[in-house]
């Protein structure tokens, strides 16, 4: 291979991409304090509320009559949360110490940069998913929609990672701290309890918790894991799942693209 | 050491943490907002669990609720002092106090002020919603008194425990031990449903909980029907008593330090 074709493939997008992927890779799976609690958490509050809210199913009209399956989605989106503050945290760190200035010196393009950042979430989220997975069929959840559906469902999580990471990463673009992801963190909580978490839309009692958790993405991104593990096969929940959270991913990854535009023209 | 010197170590502790809590809207704002994040997400959410067989809890499932959302403001309030103490270590102000302080066991009692301050503020806040989101609270003025004694117990434990703990390690980074712990004793008590109606690991680890006692007894007050009164302020007072231990333990260790 001539000098002329190295230095072509070295500055080729998928080349830059594998560099920044493999940093951020290594990155967040070199810190423990990072993926352990984003597993570990959501399992402990999906064993306590499973015990807890058992119950629950013998509300009439409830669509199972395990709440541990019912519950079993909640972990994959709360493990996405947790996504969303790794990832935010990961730039902030790179701009409080000067690598990104250090990156716009160099002929890096923009989308390599984005696209290499969010490795490690989908990295972190591949990891969390089938953490979780494992965890629910080990503890007797029926996926009802069989192996196919838990190819699903992992795919759906790593949509739902995405999003959730593309919303912490322009956060840190736009912010340029740490401590601002810090405190986005409890807003991405609010969308996961204001949401059908804990019961189906139907049977939400309060008029204004009912609306907001129709109007709120996070309801959908769980009924479409939800519907894999206790319905089946249900296309319109599977479509408004992938769709919100990739509606979400495609929103926020042009709101850091952006973000990341005016921060390198700073630069 | 003189009483006056405890006080007055005390006042100044107090007043500066209270002062730095009003006056810093990052520590407000997470202080207000989880409690109340957690009352309308469990009364809205999860209303409708009144309907179970087997609740049998008269003042409804908002006041249901208000039970554990209070006394988790209560022990949350004093866990995020023991973070302004691990904050105070590791800006060093901590350490320059242990040197000036007459009285080093005020610097606690100091804290354990703040600490009620911010509960009282938080819990003020806290009722004013959930009376507006429909609480309805039938017992007396001795049942309230009862109520707020329970959650201001709790209070002191958990500022207590997160003080012995930052005290010990001095860094911002024990947040998770102080958090962690006082966060399975509150979610592994009856939350959203009364005990008989718990299952599974949960009822079980419930059963052994002081907190389930503490919360029955609170739940008991509001409907006007008190429950298990002398358990529960025994073990509030239990907690209290080897929180106060383990905190001294914690003054010995940052001494040691200083």
């Amino acid at each position: 291979m001539t000098e002329a074709v190295r230095s072509a493939v070295r500055s080729g997008l998928f080349f830059q991409v594998g560099m920044l992927a493999r940093r951020s890779v290594v990155r967040t799976l070199r810190q423990p304090a990072m993926v352990i609690p984003s597993i570990v958490f959501p399992l402990i509050l999906l064993s306590i509320n499973s015990s807890g809210l058992e119950s629950v199913t013998q509300i009439p009209g409830f669509p199972t009559s395990s709440y541990f399956d019912f519950a079993l989605a909640i972990p994959f989106v709360q493990g996405a949360l947790f996504s969303a503050n790794s990832a935010g945290t990961n730039v902030a760190s790179d701009i409080e110490s000067g690598f990104l200035n250090r990156l716009a010196l160099t002929p890096l393009r923009r989308v390599a940069l984005m696209m290499g950042q969010l490795a490690g979430i989908l990295a972190l989220g591949l990891i969390q998913a089938l953490t979780f997975l494992t965890v629910g069929v080990v503890l007797g959840a029926g996926i009802q929609a069989g192996l196919g559906g838990a190819v699903v469902i992992v795919l759906l999580s790593l949509t739902i990672s995405l999003a959730f990471g593309c919303i912490g990463a322009f956060v840190a673009l736009r912010s340029g701290t740490g401590e601002a992801v810090q405190g986005v963190f409890p807003l991405f909580f609010a969308a996961l309890f204001l949401s059908s978490m804990a019961l189906p839309r139907n049977l939400i009692e309060v008029g204004w918790f009912q609306t907001v958790a129709t109007y709120n993405p996070v309801s959908y991104m769980l009924e479409g894991i939800r519907s894999l593990v206790i319905t089946g096969w249900d296309g319109e929940a599977i479509a408004l799942g992938f769709a919100c959270a990739g509606g979400v991913a495609i929103l926020a990854l042009a709101a850091a693209s952006s973000a990341l535009r005016t921060r390198m023209v700073r630069t | 050491m003189s009483r006056d010197g405890f006080w007055s170590v005390a006042r100044g502790v107090a007043w500066r943490n209270i002062h730095n809590f009003f006056t810093n809207p990052a520590m407000v704002v997470p202080a207000l907002l989880f409690p109340l994040f957690f009352f309308t997400a469990f009364a809205g959410g999860l209303s409708r669990v009144d309907s179970v067989p087997g609740f049998d809890y008269k003042a409804g499932y908002t006041t249901f609720v208000y039970g554990f959302v209070l006394l988790q403001a209560s022990a949350f309030g004093g866990i995020f002092t023991g973070f302004s103490v691990a904050r105070d270590f590791e800006s060093g102000f901590a350490r320059r106090l242990m040197l000036a302080a007459s009285n080093r066991e005020g610097i606690v009692a100091g804290y354990w002020l703040a600490a009620l301050t911010r509960a009282v503020f938080t819990v003020v806040l806290i009722t004013v919603v959930a009376l507006i989101a429909g609480l309805e609270v039938e017992g007396g003025p001795v049942d309230l008194l009862g109520l707020y004694s329970l959650a201001l117990l709790i209070n002191a434990a958990a500022m207590l425990f997160a003080t012995g703990v930052a005290m010990r390690l001095r860094t911002m980074q024990a947040g998770p031990a102080m958090q962690m712990p006082m966060f399975l004793l509150l979610f592994l008590a009856p939350v959203w449903v009364p005990y008989d109606l718990l299952t599974g690991w949960v009822q079980g680890a419930a059963s052994f909980n002081p907190i389930t006692l503490v919360l029955e007894s609170v739940r008991g007050f509001l409907e006007g029907d008190p429950a298990k009164v002398l358990p529960a302020f025994g073990a509030a007072l239990l907690l209290v008593a080897v929180t106060v231990l383990w905190s001294r333990g914690g003054v010995r260790s940052a001494e040691r330090a200083a």
